[in-house]
């Protein structure tokens, strides 16, 4: 019997039991699209979180203070506190950067003339802020050195905020009006020096909905003495190249330790790199995604064996037929192929739909902005095999079931 | 040509082993030349079943030979033997045995899906293959059912489709098990008349029964007790 003919027979079989065909392909279905779904949503979130650390802007060093201020154990350095001071020292003494900056914020109201913003966050910073984060002036300047050294009371506007604040049909118009204006940030004036040209949401900061203070500002103004201190918690610094990285590190790491009177093997405060921190956002995604795909395995795998299940069912209902197929001149090895290919049109079936079903849910995912999905296109012919796996795995148990009847047992079955 | 179409000697079938042994045929010796009409009769529990499922090839004897058509089947493989029952075999059982979803000139055709590899007429093209069966359904007077479903025709014209199935591949021996079994008179009428008309045409046909006027339009009946012929 050659094949054409065997896979018309073994769909006479499903179409027998059309209702039924579909629900036992259902399993499989679903196996197969949680397969591209969730290898897709995991992809997706990696892409979303190398973007966000690529946002932060390139070739970055983060310096932090250790956590383990005080420590538990003689290996646990006290950890140091940043100071402005650091800051500057870093710009002024380490080679081959393009741009050092830290950050403190806090939220406040903003006003000017009769319009009041509500919450708006202040963002107090250095002069390497728009270095060190891609960002670009629109008019006017941004924040310099000297503001900060002097503590000069001067605000840089995000995109939204100069036109929330001074607002004009005509943009041409706005924004040198905005320059030199005066706006009240808490109970402090500010003198509009800069507006920043549009960045929008990066991560979970919306660039254009803040505004920019020194930070020495953010310190005297907004910081209750009590908490403190003008403490850094961190201090961002950008390299010139992917090649001076080590280089900037180690001296970055010895200027400090220096400038705190530590031991530079054990500093007290920890610098970090972009790759260190997509490496461990890939490990984990990477997890997350093992995890998923494992799910969608099981998924499967239950899929499979529900195939099998009805298989069983159908060998049994039909051992008539099956004996009578045996006494026309059925060989038992035509009986398993049928069965067989009954199975594996099930799955495969599933497993297109499955595939459809899987590419319009992560595209459905994407579109209702949900959650960020890129489709792997790996994961296609990955499911279909893992379907077509299944139903040739789990549809052999019961065709060798069918294949082993013998004729005149069969043919007496009622 | 071979003048016994079935030559069996000396033939045993055993069930099971030792104390539970059951001797189902004890040494049967039975020839059939061809174009013969032969009954096969016997209560229940004489070995009739037995012998019908050996002589179609469904099951294999425990010892003895038996030649069907010049070629010795008693010790094929269960390939070899499913050939043979393709090739040289027509069936007719007592409950029809056609598929329920499948017309009836789909019916007749089934034999010819296992004929591949010299068996019986595989090599034909699927419009010959179409036309012979319809020739076959004509010949048993459904030349007008050929496109209806088993659940549309009466028992009768259900073991007329099942009587052109067994002739598709042109086999050596008919073999009706009790194929009037489930049928009212007249449609048994119906039934042998088709039988003696291809036995007429120099069909060979193997009947089991255990109707005595059945056996009655047979021209020899084999009577066959405790394993053994009378």
């Amino acid at each position: 019997m050659n094949l054409l003919k065997s896979f018309r027979v073994a769909w006479e079989g499903l179409a027998l039991n059309k209702g039924r065909s579909v629900l036992t392909a259902l399993g499989v279905i679903i196996g197969v699209a949680a397969v591209i779904v969730m290898l897709a949503v995991s992809a997706g979130a990696e892409a979303e979180i190398a973007d966000q650390i690529n946002a932060l802007g390139a070739n970055l060093i983060m310096v932090m203070p250790s956590m383990s201020r005080g420590g538990f154990g003689p290996q646990a350095a006290a950890g140091v506190q940043l100071a402005y001071d650091d800051i500057v020292a870093i710009e002024e003494n380490v080679s081959g950067i393009t741009g050092v900056s830290a950050e403190q914020s806090t939220t406040q109201e903003v006003k000017a003339g009769t319009t009041t913003l509500e919450d708006i966050s202040v963002v107090g910073t250095t002069s390497g802020f728009p270095d060190v984060r891609d960002y670009q002036v629109l008019v006017g300047r941004f924040l310099t050195e000297e503001d900060n050294d002097r503590s000069n009371k001067v605000v840089a506007l995000g995109y939204d905020i100069a036109v929330a604040l001074f607002g004009d049909a005509n943009a041409d118009r706005l924004h040198p009006s905005a320059v030199g204006q005066k706006v009240k940030i808490g109970s402090t004036n500010f003198t509009v020096v800069g507006v920043m040209a549009e960045k929008g949401v990066v991560g979970t900061t919306d660039y254009d909905g803040q505004v920019y203070i020194p930070l020495t500002v953010v310190f005297d103004k907004f910081m209750p003495s009590r908490f403190g201190n003008d403490e850094v918690r961190l201090i961002y610094v950008s390299a010139e190249s992917k090649e001076v990285m080590d280089s900037v590190m180690s001296q970055v790491t010895n200027l400090l330790a220096k400038r705190h009177d530590v031991d530079p093997t054990s500093p007290g405060f920890t610098l970090t790199t972009q790759d260190s921190i997509i490496d461990t956002q890939a490990s984990t995604t990477e997890a997350f995604r093992n995890l998923l795909g494992w799910v969608a395995a099981v998924s499967l795998v239950v899929g499979g064996i529900g195939i099998m299940n009805i298989m069983l069912v159908s060998v049994t209902e039909r051992t008539r037929e099956i004996g009578l197929r045996q006494a026309l001149g059925a060989r038992p090895r035509d009986v398993r192929q049928q069965f067989l290919l009954e199975a594996v049109i099930l799955s495969l079936a599933g497993g297109l739909i499955g595939v459809l079903g899987g590419v319009g849910g992560s595209y459905l995912f994407n579109t209702l902005g949900t959650m960020r999905t890129e489709l792997v296109s790996a994961s296609i012919p990955l499911a279909f095999a893992a379907a077509a796996a299944v139903g040739i795995f789990f549809g052999f148990y019961p065709a060798a079931k069918a294949a082993q009847l013998e004729p005149i047992v069969a043919l007496r079955r009622e | 040509m071979v003048e016994n179409v079935i030559e069996i000697s000396e033939l045993t079938k055993v069930y099971g082993t030792g104390n539970v042994a059951v001797h189902a045929l004890r040494g049967v010796d039975v020839q059939v030349s061809r174009g013969k009409f032969v009954a096969i009769m016997g209560p229940s529990g004489s070995g009739k079943s037995t012998l019908m499922n050996i002589l179609g090839c469904l099951d294999r004897p425990t010892g003895g030979t038996y030649v069907l058509d010049g070629e010795d089947v008693s010790r094929l493989s269960k390939d070899e033997l499913a050939g043979v029952r393709n090739r040289k075999i027509g069936f007719v059982f007592q409950s029809y045995n056609l598929l329920p979803r499948l017309s009836a000139v789909k019916n007749v055709m089934l034999p010819l899906l296992y004929s591949g590899n010299g068996n019986g007429n595989g090599h034909l093209t699927e419009e010959e293959q179409h036309e012979r069966a319809i020739a076959a359904l004509e010949s048993v007077g459904l030349g007008e059912r050929v496109n209806h479903r088993p659940s549309e025709m009466s028992g009768g014209q259900q073991q007329r489709v099942a009587i052109a199935r067994a002739l598709i591949n042109n086999p050596s021996i008919i073999l009706a098990d009790e194929p009037t079994g489930n049928l009212d008179t007249r449609s048994s009428d119906e039934i042998m008349d088709i039988f003696h008309r291809l036995h007429g045409q120099g069909a060979t046909i193997v009947m089991v029964t255990h109707e005595p006027e059945n056996g009655a339009h047979a021209e020899r009946v084999i009577t066959i007790r405790d394993g053994q012929i009378e």
